[in-house]
């Protein structure tokens, strides 16, 4: 199971993000392990500046904005 | 061309609701069409022509410019990305962070993050179409002043000595890297990419900001539409127009429990200086409203002590101050239309 991580300091868009991820893990039948970080000490070793961003198992795969619905679906094909 | 959105409002306001021209809210209603209407043609014109333009523009970019640069261009620089930077306000931790732990001084990147809220491409459009190129470069001129100068003064009272403990210590990580010398930063190459992905980018730009503030344009215009037909003429002239020293402060002061962005304040502004209000105290009201706003100061504490976030505080309400007291006594000559 894959471990994703939202990096944001809790603005709306990072809760989007969180969900969008879980939706589209649903839709792919898929389990997930969706996790909120907000801490700034965290998102600073991510070495991420703009929010939200994604990380799956510590490696960060997107940021800046709501990730689209094809490309985090991309994220279980791998 | 901008006399089309006038001609409207006489028409929808006088003709086919049938107000009277000169009554109060005949005058308010016209008010209003005009400048909703003018404001959202202009916006939805220009912030999607701006972001085509920008569309490769980031912040890994922005920094590694900065870093470049020797520091007393750095202010210069920073408070001008903090001005053109598509930024949201709930990216300025990791912005902070991500600068900072670049060696970035503190006073670089706080003069990117007090421009950025006083400066960016809505505020500007409305200015300009409301209140005149002059008045709006001025606005410009000033806001990335008081961006410059407050990080100055932060840094020369080493306002770094008072960040939270984890993110002092990267600072002072990158400061001793020596892999950190200016002239090894490589500024990235922009990311290439074709005219449908700049279109992409603009379109979903311009849904996320026009759907942001639309409702704060028209509470801002029905606010200063309120002002223009309701308020009597010569009322401020008469109370505070002579330009009393504490109209400054007093302004100030109203500005800062009301939190708003520049959309909303810009046409009660237009509203203000037409009924009288000194130029500079209304600037200096404008500013405060949109720079010093709480929701940002708590966002800062996550990074900051109390200590150091007290002091940005004065060093912001000193400079509005500055701003409103240096604006009115120059505006006799600068802004002869006013």
């Amino acid at each position: 199971m894959k471990h994703f991580e939202v990096l944001g300091t809790g603005c709306k868009k990072c809760v989007n993000t969180a969900e969008s991820i879980e939706r589209v893990a649903e839709e792919l039948g898929q389990t997930v392990n969706v996790e909120k970080v907000t801490d700034p000490a965290k998102i600073m070793e991510y070495q991420v500046m703009s929010t939200p961003a994604v990380a799956i198992d510590g490696k960060v795969v997107h940021s800046g904005s709501i990730p689209e619905h094809g490309k985090i679906a991309g994220w279980f094909e791998s | 061309m901008l006399d089309i959105f006038t001609e409207l409002a006489s028409w929808l306001a006088y003709e086919l609701l049938g107000l009277d021209p000169a009554s109060k809210l005949g005058t308010s209603i016209h008010f209003f069409i005009e400048d909703t209407t003018k404001i959202l043609f202009l916006l939805v014109v220009m912030i999607y022509v701006i972001a085509l333009l920008r569309a490769s523009m980031n912040l890994e970019r922005v920094r590694s410019y900065i870093q470049q640069k020797h520091r007393l261009v750095g202010y210069f620089f920073g408070s001008g990305f903090g001005a053109i930077t598509p930024f949201c306000s709930c990216s300025s931790i990791p912005l902070f962070l991500g600068f900072t732990s670049a060696g970035i001084p503190l006073g670089i990147t706080m003069a990117f993050l007090f421009t950025s809220p006083i400066i960016n491409e809505v505020a500007v459009i409305m200015l300009w179409s409301l209140l005149g190129w002059e008045f709006t470069l001025a606005y410009i001129v000033i806001g990335m002043a008081v961006g410059i100068l407050g990080g100055m003064i932060l840094d020369a009272l080493k306002g770094e000595r008072w960040l939270k403990d984890f993110a002092a210590k990267a600072y002072q990580r990158a400061a001793l890297e020596p892999q950190n010398h200016k002239h090894d930063i490589e500024v990235p190459e922009a990311p290439k990419m074709t005219m449908a992905e700049r279109h992409q980018f603009a379109k979903d730009e311009l849904n996320e900001i026009v759907g942001r503030i639309w409702k704060w344009v028209l509470i801002g215009v029905g606010l200063g539409a309120a002002l223009h037909g309701f308020m009597p003429d010569g009322w401020f002239a008469e109370n505070l127009g002579s330009g009393q020293w504490w109209s400054v402060p007093a302004a100030v002061f109203a500005g800062l429990p009301l939190y708003s962005n520049a959309t909303a304040v810009i046409p009660v502004m237009e509203s203000l200086i037409i009924k009288g209000l000194p130029v500079g105290t209304t600037m200096a009201f404008c500013m405060s409203t949109v720079a010093a706003s709480f929701p940002e100061f708590i966002m800062l504490k996550q990074v900051m002590t109390f200590r150091l976030l007290g002091l940005v505080f004065i060093i912001l309400l000193a400079n509005f101050m500055m701003v409103g007291w240096l604006v009115n006594a120059i505006s006799p000559w600068l802004f002869s239309g006013f």
